[in-house]
């Protein structure tokens, strides 16, 4: 990771943020230092080719709304690059409807054509009812059926990249959480380029944030006006993830550069781990026609169980 | 010893306090005090970024913006 240093140190304009080497910098030095990096990010993993059809990935969250900037504009100077934006309404009373007001907001303002999902639509039920219903963990329940649905939206739409706001703090807890797990292979699946194997029912989902800390990210939001109210999912509050996230912060605060230094020394490792595991079989859901790692994909495997617990009711 | 009230408002608990603090305390400091990990938040004065080793002055109007979001 190269920090761009040119026009540095010979600014008289006030800082606004200090940068993990050290240096610190004014809105437009920064703003040039973050796009540089997601641009480069783009170029050093191979992300996107000359003609796309880019679809991103849209909470209405900061780390989505940066990422739209940025593609939006690089859209707008190359015309082989074409932009949409997808959004996906899990249903969670209190947070979603809020995001989806502010994804809705940038989309018109910017005349970037956004498609919304819910799963209500999708699967009958929002997500606060099937959390009704099921005992299970939030967050893994919600992350199986916005996959599902973001690849099957993102394929019926024919797009060739879909495009998501995760960073460097996200990568950074998910390389950990594996680790804890024992889970090498979810690890192998991480990167700036998601996924093991290529297939034709996988859109290629790419993080051009992967560089970018989570810092970063909320002050180039604020300096560009992308940052909205706080607000976080009443779900993700007491989750695995949040932990990790807590105990990675705090590291970060007594070592400096812990979290790049994670990340560093896994994108060593990532080639390695994706050739070990590059044999997995994708097999068709028999009961949806979707990728699935088994018989029946596990989207389908919380639909059925989500019917059973509801047809006595009935 | 001169005191200086400065305005904070914290995003993640959506409330803001006028706190009393001596005379040339930094932002990392008031950080500190409120128990907050510098990693997790940007701080801004009069609406603009300040970075940690800034000092705060009397009627200073801060924001404590939280990093994390999402679920």
């Amino acid at each position: 990771m190269e920090i761009n240093t040119d026009k540095m140190g010979c600014c008289a304009e006030k800082p606004v943020i200090r940068i993990y080497s050290g240096e610190k910098l004014c809105k437009n030095h920064f703003n040039e230092y973050f796009e540089n990096k997601v641009f480069r990010t783009i170029r050093q993993f191979d992300l996107l080719d000359k003609e796309e059809n880019i679809g991103v990935a849209l909470s209405g969250g900061k780390d989505s709304l940066t990422v739209l900037s940025i593609l939006n504009r690089l859209s707008k100077q190359n015309p082989k690059i074409k932009l949409i934006a997808i959004a996906i309404d899990e249903g969670i009373a209190g947070y979603r409807d809020k995001t989806l007001v502010v994804a809705k907001e940038f989309c018109d303002k910017n005349k970037i054509e956004l498609h919304i999902f819910s799963y209500k639509e999708e699967f009958g039920l929002t997500l606060d009812e099937m959390l009704r219903i099921l005992n299970v963990k939030p967050c893994t329940i919600c992350g199986i059926f916005r996959r599902y649905l973001l690849n099957k939206k993102s394929r019926e739409l024919k797009l060739t990249k879909l495009a998501t706001g995760h960073n460097l703090d996200d990568e950074c807890q998910s390389i950990m959480m594996n680790q804890m797990r024992n889970d090498l292979m979810a690890s192998a699946r991480l990167g700036p380029k998601v996924g093991l194997i290529s297939n034709k029912l996988f859109v290629q989902r790419v993080k051009p944030l992967y560089l970018c800390t989570e810092k970063e990210v909320t002050t180039y939001a604020f300096l560009n006006g992308l940052l909205d109210d706080f607000n976080e999912c009443p779900n993700a509050v007491h989750s695995f993830r949040a932990q990790v996230r807590d105990t990675l912060n705090e590291l970060e605060n007594e070592f400096p550069g812990t979290k790049y230094s994670i990340v560093n020394s896994f994108l060593q490792t990532l080639p390695f781990l994706k050739e070990k595991f590059k044999d997995g079989e994708i097999k068709i859901c028999k009961s949806c026609g979707e990728p699935a790692a088994n018989e029946i994909c596990n989207a389908c495997v919380y639909i059925e169980k989500l019917k059973n617990k509801v047809a006595p009711q009935l | 010893m001169h005191k200086i009230n400065v305005n904070v408002f914290i995003d993640r608990e959506n409330s803001s306090k006028i706190i009393s603090l001596d005379v040339d305390t930094t932002v990392k400091a008031l950080l500190n005090k409120a128990g907050i990990n510098p990693v997790t938040v940007i701080v801004s004065r009069n609406n603009e970024l300040i970075l940690e080793d800034e000092k705060l002055r009397d009627k200073d109007e801060i924001r404590i913006l939280s990093v994390i979001s999402g679920g």
